[in-house]
């Protein structure tokens, strides 16, 4: 299956599922429905910090009785979204606040109009806590606002021997660095609909990448068995991991009111509602202390990964997981150990974002290796050539790298394309004679994990449905969500090809808990690999079921399946198959020690930046872009190179212009107006291209590649403008503000570097 | 609740070439008229305060926010939503592209997106690169990074009719 043989639909450019809907207009998002009878609802929030609530008032003016009022005494079951930690994030706040913006009181109303003046004559009263906004406030451990320690959860990674290296070493360069909070900035807003009836319990509609997880909340929030829930996802409008978990709570605010009520709620959040209230990227600091040999070869690597959780666990701890893991980056070293700890704060709960942790130390360990070459007296790609890891080499967690990956070959192969060494020479001799705009080019190097990390596969064990019917149109049953990235339209193609027919005899059927199986969540870059190689085994299930009957040959074409189907369906009835996940058997992990393999497969890159800094407005440009990847083979190649120009979009952003402004533990800059992604004149020319190598696991040899393209632009920037104005910038967002303050701060480059030399 | 409406004044305009009228508070915004009074839910809302375009229309052929503009202001005008791009289920060229060439992933910003381009497009039929970037720089888009949108906005500019196997060929680098 991991092959490269003749395919007739994977591998081409086939016209997106969905397209046509949505360049009509007739694409239905979840504020495009109305219910009959429908009421809409809103969310009453802290506006303090962390604090006892001591008094919920409902203020002069307002025709209370026509509004129906929800608090934390409604909820029938657990006042919890269940995640990872069992009691982390209350539905609502009944006792006490642990940040800004939190649930405390909903209410729902006929007339949208209304609900805006009604949310503010709400009044609380609470008794203030002390309260703490930063990884250095919470590791000090003076004020306690999570558990015994403040530590949402920790690893540590150790291979080899770290201590014993240092005496070795012909240089131990050191660094810290920082990234900021990110936004995911989808352009359609968190929102649902709730309907309730006895009957029929609790249905819910809604913009979200994960139909399951809001499945599995409300089970328990509402004490609902099974088939009393129901969710269904309606088309949504860029998710990017802002919509894995929050959905379950608006979802249940929706529910609560909906239950209360006795009729339809719509929840739809504002802008400002969503930037404020909803997660964000994990802010993050990493330490690394790292020893090389004269040659630059890596003998020891120290890490800290440290990252801001904000007040609840929620999907914390795995992001902290995938951070830790790539953190070393795409290297082999021998001696490594990793200490990483997710620390809470007093900030709402930050959550998942394309990369998952994996673009804040792969920030991290791309800039340290260019502070390395420095120290060493090479070129950062030579420090990168030395150390990569290698097929039979093994990464931090001891896993052996099984791919014929050649790295050296892929970094030559980039260098060529964005005409690297002549662009670097060109650039220091002009930059020598220009005060004003110093031009730059940086390269990076690095993998990302496709799949849930270690064992999550095999605790997902996920189901894939498919159906035909008898006129031989076939449906693929999955909870795997279109978002943008192209589920529809890859789950189409794989089923497609392995069935012998074309796109448009296959559709995709809208997730919805009473129709499709659970086949896992959206996110991990593990759609196209895991359940698109399930669709692949229901394909072949599908047509070896109507081989047994001797309906169908060996070869056959789409009218004789068409044929089978009709007679298979009137003689037996309808025709359904199941396909479920099967761990590969040589795959090991050890959760106790961190051992083990950690990912099924990765995705490799090297991109370059190359950037133009204005030294009078400390502005600065990203003129061009190249983006250089394996991800095995590639579905559909205009699909997987909008994903990789998107991600690198975002990246830029993350690099130099997207900064959440915090004031008192509240996003103070919750507009578009004032929280700035990149437009179409920020983001330059974006080259694509990617190297093939079949991977055994996916269909047709695919692997994920959705998250992969938000980890390298950041660092590539960032080496870009080191290599323009020879300064060693260490935190993102590098605004031109930022970039001022540490040129006024620090004038002579290069003097914040931290080289020790031993020898 | 009806016969509060009833005093408001009829506001009358033309939307995607059909006569309409409405009696709307006079500051309700266009944005919300088009969606909920006259069912035209191509039109997108994503941040409410003109930054995102997402609810981009033309208005007597100008490309305005319809968050922005009260009722009021188009008594008398004409409106062109996504609606009113494609004539008879054909697609128009630009929605073409868009679909061809990538040009839409999660397919919120595309409407838009688009009429910016058709904007565009009807000003300056042959724009050169940077006249499209800047021609599209009032509409965010957070997932395809421009590439394919700017791609399929210089497709549409360059070809009067397009043939659907042939755009595609061209837009896939190997």
């Amino acid at each position: 299956m991991g092959d490269m043989s003749q395919t007739r639909i994977v591998g081409t450019p086939a016209l997106r599922r969905e397209g046509i809907d949505k360049v009509t207009g007739g694409a239905r998002y979840i504020d495009d429905i109305a219910l009959p009878g429908m009421w809409h609802g809103a969310t009453v929030r802290s506006n303090i910090a962390r604090g006892a609530i001591k008094d919920i008032r409902f203020g002069a003016g307002i025709a209370w009785d026509e509004f129906v009022i929800v608090t934390a005494k409604d909820i029938p079951g657990e006042n919890c979204i269940p995640l990872i930690v069992d009691h982390d994030q209350p539905v609502l706040a009944e006792t006490q606040v642990n940040h800004p913006e939190e649930p405390v009181v909903l209410l729902a109303h006929p007339d949208k109009a209304r609900l805006h003046e009604a949310v503010a004559a709400v009044e609380i009263d609470y008794e203030p806590l002390p309260a703490i906004f930063s990884i250095e406030e919470s590791e000090q451990q003076r004020t306690i606002v999570w558990g015994e320690d403040n530590v949402i959860k920790h690893f540590l990674v150790e291979k080899g021997d770290v201590d014993s290296a240092w005496l070795r070493a012909a240089h131990i360069v050191t660094g810290e660095y920082h990234t900021g909070a990110q936004e995911q900035l989808y352009i359609e807003n968190n929102g649902v609909i709730a309907d309730w009836s006895e009957a029929d319990g609790l249905t819910i509609r809604g913009s979200m990448q994960c139909p399951y997880y809001v499945h599995r909340a409300l089970l328990r929030v509402f004490d609902l068995p099974t088939e009393k829930v129901r969710v269904i996802q309606s088309e949504t409008g860029g998710a990017f991991g802002g919509k894995e978990d929050y959905p379950s709570m608006i979802a249940a605010h929706a529910g609560l009111l909906a239950k209360k009520a006795g009729r339809p709620v719509k929840i739809i959040y504002d802008r400002e509602e969503d930037l404020a209230a909803t997660t964000k990227r994990h802010p993050s600091r990493t330490r690394y202390r790292t020893a090389v040999d004269r040659e630059g070869r890596l003998l020891a690597t120290d890490i800290q990964v440290d990252l801001d959780g904000g007040a609840y666990a929620t999907v914390t701890p795995t992001v902290l997981s995938r951070a830790t893991i790539h953190a070393s980056g795409p290297y082999f070293c021998e001696n490594i150990r990793i200490r990483s700890h997710a620390w809470a704060t007093n900030h709402p709960p930050h959550g998942a974002f394309r990369g998952f942790g994996s673009p804040q130390t792969i920030f991290g360990i791309e800039r340290h290796m260019d502070q390395i070459a420095k120290a060493v007296g090479i070129s950062p790609e030579e420090v990168r050539r030395r150390n990569f890891l290698a097929q039979g080499k093994t990464t931090a967690t001891g896993q052996e790298i099984r791919d014929a990956i050649d790295l050296p070959g892929m970094l030559d192969r980039a260098l060529k394309i964005s005409d690297y060494e002549a662009k670097r020479l060109r650039f220091a001799r002009e930059n020598a004679t220009s005060s004003v705009i110093k031009r730059g080019i940086g390269v990076v190097s690095f993998m990302h994990g496709a799949g849930f990390t270690g064992s999550g596969e095999r605790y997902l064990n996920s189901l894939v449905g498919m159906e035909a019917d008898a006129a031989g149109h076939v449906t693929v049953l999955v909870s795997s969500t279109e978002f943008g990235q192209g589920t529809n339209t890859i789950l189409s193609q794989v089923a497609a090809e392995a069935l012998g027919l074309s796109c448009e005899d296959v559709s995709i059927a809208q997730p919805d808990t009473q129709r499709v199986p659970n086949s896992g969540p959206t996110v991990a870059s593990r759609t196209t690999m895991i359940v698109g190689r399930l669709v692949q085994d229901a394909a072949y299930a599908l047509a070896n079921i109507l081989r047994e009957k001797k309906l169908l040959g060996e070869g056959y074409s789409a009218a004789g399946f068409r044929a089978a189907c009709a007679t298979y369906t009137e003689r037996f009835g309808a025709l359904r198959v199941e396909a479920r996940y099967q761990a590969p058997k040589d795959i090991f992990w050890d959760d106790a020690a961190y051992k083990g393999e950690a990912y099924p497969a990765f995705a490799w890159a090297v991109y370059v930046a190359e950037v133009a800094v204005d030294l009078r407005t400390y502005s600065t440009q990203v003129v061009n872009f190249y983006a250089l990847q394996e991800v095995g083979r590639v579905i559909n190649p205009l699909l997987a190179a909008g994903q990789i120009e998107g991600g690198v979009a975002q990246g830029i952003g993350y690099a130099l212009y997207e900064k959440v402004v915090w004031k008192d533990g509240r996003m103070s800059n919750s507009q578009m107006t004032n929280y700035i992604m990149p437009t179409a004149v920020d983001v330059p020319n974006i080259e694509v291209y990617f190297d093939e190598t079949p991977c055994e696991h996916g269909p047709y040899g695919a692997k994920g590649l959705g998250e992969l393209p938000h980890d390298g632009p950041a660092p590539a920037i960032l080496n870009a403008i080191q290599n323009a104005t020879g300064i060693n910038f260490t935190s993102i967002p590098l605004l031109p503000e930022d970039m001022y303050l540490r040129m006024v701060e620090t004038p002579e480059p290069g003097t914040m570097e931290t080289v020790e030399c031993v020898k | 609740m009806s016969a509060a409406k009833m005093q408001w004044p009829e506001i009358r305009f033309k939307v995607n070439g059909a006569e309409r009228s409405v009696s709307v508070p006079p500051m309700k915004r266009l944005l919300d008229v088009l969606r909920e009074d006259m069912g035209l839910t191509g039109v997108k809302e994503g941040c409410g305060e003109g930054e995102c375009g997402s609810c981009s229309v033309l208005l007597d052929g100008v490309l305005v926010n319809s968050c922005l503009v009260p009722a009021l202001q188009a008594n008398g005008c004409e409106v062109l939503t996504v609606e009113g791009l494609a004539t008879n289920g054909a697609l128009a060229h630009i929605q073409q592209t868009f679909l061809e060439l990538g040009g839409t992933q999660c397919g919120i910003c595309t409407p838009g997106m688009m009429l910016a381009a058709e904007s565009l497009l009807r000003k300056n039929p042959q724009p050169d690169l940077d006249e499209i970037r800047e021609g599209l720089a009032g509409n965010l888009c957070r997932c395809t990074g421009y590439m394919r949108i700017i791609d399929a906005v210089r497709r549409a500019s360059q070809t009067p009719t397009s043939t659907a196997a042939s755009v595609r060929e061209e837009t896939v680098r190997k």
